[in-house]
């Protein structure tokens, strides 16, 4: 693969700069511009620059509009995002450990039940139905458990990898120093998870943070509103508000921009792991 | 009476170890670890997947059920706009998936050669991943918008005509959602690939210049082959993610025009939304057939592939 002369690599790198440009850099840009219109502005939908530039205001707008219901639904967000990533790396981690140290009779049905996991497509009005006899329809604890349980078989595959090249001697030698069972587990083993838990949370709170239909069907009414679901304020059959929509969708993006800015190894190492068997 | 004791103490040192390193594991590594997470998937996941098998044969309203037979069923199969849904859901799932193979691989292969702004160029084909399939699927309903869409002014400047209802024609409707999608997950694909070409050992790469290899035979003979177990991560993730969609369909078309881009998950959601609780878990339990029947014998075959490889 080195043997490409310099022109060719200019030649294919401009070509790509173009085309990738066209294809994923104007959509970003169209929503900047719009984000920045007035709402007169706006409604043409043109690609261009603002007439008048007014980003600040429009992004104070829709924190404030409908009784900073933005505000709110940042809040149900983050609490949804942090309190189901928590949940799902600590059980997450004990599963694969105790999966991976301990041959027992439990793992080929265990084994299956990850695997179903990833496979099924979760059956929406039924889990409606235990979540009411449980008191945890339309609460936001309830959503954070649903988003653990159908996140969790990504956790235990991806992490179930990477405790199986911690070595048992470890182990052993926290053994021998006396260490329980949990104290081993979260004072030894655990912290060794680091890179690998990293890597959990960056994934999973891309996909919890915009995730849309576990939040439309378990967590229903404006009052809960996550995120994802303010988009809705600014779409009606009348008159859509251009302006205040794509400067919502830029505030609620952002964030997760951010995230692969600081973590652009991590996201990289938990999406590719499978990729690169033996 | 040496050899007895010897035998004797043999005896215990093999009955004393097992049963030690057994209470060791136990003790070690004990199984209520379990517990924490498997309630919690056992509840809000397998619980309902069970139930769901007996609720999709009833009249439902969440207090009550009445078990009617395969009313649901036949119901589905019979309505148009039912059926319709289980077309849709196979030809958008194969498409994105099949798009997302090709694509993902030409893409890889171009941006893991040594071209100028290589990490330039890998940022901006991923941040479509970043960003929510809803704030995707409005933006793009407004660049598609048939009269002063972004897309169709360009249609109309270069030729003249107007440009297609790509949201609004029932003929186009759902394939226009399988671009947006591909749009939108292309960027995964092509980080999967990059690290499957970046595993491939460079000897190969030096064996095939030292015989005097074009680039095409490089990318057919070593590339293509030893970047299978990405290819097959790709098509199962991408074929999961595809037969299940809801997010993008329902914030671009909601299924429409009409029922024309309706797939088995927007179906669901609808009949949740009208109330006809059977209704909607037959539909949860039709998609759950079509996802396994497909994905399970896939994935066995292209595992047994992976091997012989």
């Amino acid at each position: 693969m080195n043997a490409i002369r310099t022109p060719t690599r200019w030649l294919v790198g401009l070509v790509g700069i173009l085309l990738t440009t066209a294809l994923f850099l104007v959509p970003f840009a169209f929503i900047f511009v719009t984000a920045a219109k007035d709402a007169n502005d706006a409604s043409m939908l043109q690609f261009s620059w603002p007439v008048h530039f007014q980003l600040w205001q429009n992004i104070v707008d829709v924190f404030q509009a409908r009784d900073y219901m933005l505000v709110i639904a940042f809040i149900n967000s983050t609490v949804l995002t942090v309190g189901s990533v928590a949940l799902m790396v600590v059980c997450g981690s004990m599963i694969a450990y105790v999966l991976d140290r301990r041959k027992s009779r439990l793992n080929p049905l265990i084994n299956t039940l990850v695997l179903a996991g990833l496979i099924i497509p979760p059956a929406v009005v039924p889990t409606i139905w235990v979540m009411q006899s449980l008191h945890l329809f339309r609460t936001l604890p309830g959503l954070i458990l649903v988003e653990v349980a159908f996140g969790l078989s990504f956790t235990v595959l991806t992490m179930r990898a990477f405790v199986a090249t911690i070595p048992r001697e470890i182990d052993e030698a926290a053994i021998v120093d006396g260490a329980g069972p949990l104290r081993l587990f979260f004072r030894v083993i655990f912290p060794l998870l680091k890179s690998v838990i990293v890597t959990i949370v960056v994934v999973q709170s891309i996909f919890v943070f915009n995730d849309f239909q576990n939040p439309l069907y378990f967590l229903p009414g404006n009052q809960n509103a996550t995120v994802q679901l303010t988009l809705f304020n600014y779409m009606s059959q009348a008159s859509t508000t251009y302006n205040l929509l794509f400067a919502n969708i830029l505030v609620i993006t952002i964030p997760m921009l951010v995230m692969y800015i600081l973590f652009q190894r991590q996201i990289v190492a938990g999406m590719t792991s499978g990729a690169v068997k033996g | 009476m040496s050899y007895t004791t010897i035998r004797s103490g043999e005896q215990v040192s093999l009955k004393r170890a097992p049963r030690a390193s057994a209470e060791h594991v136990d003790k070690t590594y004990p199984l209520w670890f379990h517990l924490p997470g498997g309630i919690i998937y056992l509840v809000l996941f397998i619980v309902p997947t069970v139930f769901s098998f007996y609720f999709a044969f009833t009249r439902w309203t969440l207090f009550k059920s009445t078990f009617i037979g395969f009313d649901n069923f036949v119901l589905f199969f019979s309505e148009p706009g039912l059926i319709g849904s289980l077309r849709n859901t196979l030809v958008y799932g194969f498409l994105t998936s099949g798009l997302k193979v090709v694509l993902g691989m030409m893409l890889a292969v171009v941006l893991s050669a040594p071209i100028i702004a290589r990490g330039y160029l890998r940022s901006v084909t991923f941040f479509p991943v970043l960003v929510s399939a809803v704030g995707v699927g409005l933006t793009f309903q407004v660049l598609l918008d048939p009269f002063n869409g972004v897309v169709n002014q360009l249609i109309t400047a270069i030729t003249g005509h107007d440009g297609p209802g790509w949201l609004t024609d029932p003929n186009i409707a759902l394939l226009s959602v399988v671009g947006i999608d591909v749009w939108k997950g292309i960027g995964l694909a092509t980080l999967i690939y990059i690290a499957g070409i970046a595993a491939i050992p460079n000897e190969y790469f030096e064996a095939a210049r030292v015989d005097g290899a074009s680039s095409w035979q490089v990318f057919r003979n070593i590339i293509l082959p030893l970047s299978f177990p990405a290819t097959s991560t790709v098509i199962i993730l991408s074929l999961i993610g595809g037969l299940r969609s809801f997010d993008l369909i329902w914030t671009t078309t909601q299924g429409g025009p009409g029922f024309a881009s309706d797939v088995i998950a927007s179906v669901i959601y609808k009949q949740y939304q009208a109330g006809f609780y059977g209704l909607s878990t037959a539909g949860n339990v039709i998609l759950f057939i079509v996802v396994t029947a497909i994905i399970y014998p896939l994935s066995r075959w292209l595992n047994s592939k992976e091997t012989v490889l």
